[in-house]
């Protein structure tokens, strides 16, 4: 019978995309934050970060698609990403800032994917 | 089960499968619809907190948000309600997006069935199946999980079928 009961997932990380896997580095748990144009006061530009946590339902392939669909992963980065999450239980899958991040984790409700929003 | 023929995404249904299909779809519109009420579980799923600690501002993220997420998903479960054929089997063939759509809906109908089904991290599906067939045969948790994990074979085979995304 195929694995069709567990799935995990995690997304891309952004500003500028890292590539980690070709620089032999491990998997970042957060962005790089470049703090581009962010209008936050000092007070308040720590970075916000999009979760995903791990989920009984939905299917490990799909969640690999997802990943694809949504953040232009190739199949074997997105597939080792829903992976590591997978392992984990939760992971962080993008930072920045906080209306790009609610965005993000709307995005992937309508895919049914369980996403939250916390800061950094 | 899907195939990939040239750009489409065929499957051939069975009258029973047919008539599941519409069935899970309804209910999911249902459920969207006149059935939509926050405390359900199966809402919940479908429409995570998205600050978990932090009510006020989920609240107000909801608000926002809510409307688009629902008719989205009432749209891709009506992508299914489309393409079936009316009455009886038949073959059902699908466009990128429509079966995009229909990947979408497949899997908001495993979350809800999941959901009620109590599915967790651990369950090995075989195993709650027979222990619900030794129970009782006849009983709607057979059915019930005997059309999730068919459900599981379908969105996966659709999966399958698509193009490979570059």
């Amino acid at each position: 019978m195929p694995c069709l009961l567990t799935s995990a997932y995690i997304l891309r990380f952004r500003l500028p995309r890292i590539r980690w896997h070709d620089k032999g580095m491990a998997l970042p748990q957060v962005a790089p934050v470049e703090t581009p144009e962010i209008e936050e006061s000092p007070l308040d530009d720590s970075p916000w970060v999009t979760i995903v946590w791990d989920d009984p339902v939905n299917l490990m392939s799909y969640v690999t698609w997802v990943f694809q669909k949504l953040f232009g992963y190739s199949h074997d980065e997105a597939e080792k990403l829903m992976l590591d999450v997978h392992n984990k239980g939760r992971a962080v899958v993008s930072a920045g800032a906080r209306e790009k991040m609610e965005m993000d984790a709307s995005q992937l409700h309508g895919y049914g994917l369980w996403a939250t929003v916390d800061r950094s | 089960m899907f195939r990939r023929n040239g750009h489409q995404c065929v499957a051939t249904f069975a009258v029973d499968e047919v008539r599941v299909l519409r069935k899970v779809a309804n209910e999911v519109v249902d459920l969207l619809t006149d059935g939509f009420d926050h405390a359900d579980p199966v809402v919940g799923r479908l429409f995570p907190d998205i600050y978990p600690d932090r009510p006020e501002d989920s609240a107000e993220f909801r608000r926002y948000t809510e409307g688009e997420l629902k008719t989205g998903k009432i749209d891709q479960a009506g992508a299914i309600l489309a393409a079936l054929p009316d009455d009886g089997p038949g073959e059902v063939r699908l466009d990128h997006e429509a079966a995009e759509a229909w990947l979408r809906a497949i899997n908001d109908v495993r979350l809800a069935m999941g959901t009620r089904l109590d599915i967790r991290g651990d369950t090995d599906l075989g195993d709650e199946l027979d222990d619900a067939v030794l129970h009782d045969p006849a009983s709607s948790r057979v059915f019930q999980l005997s059309v999730y994990a068919y459900l599981g074979y379908l969105q996966e085979s659709l999966l399958n079928a698509l193009p490979e995304i570059d």
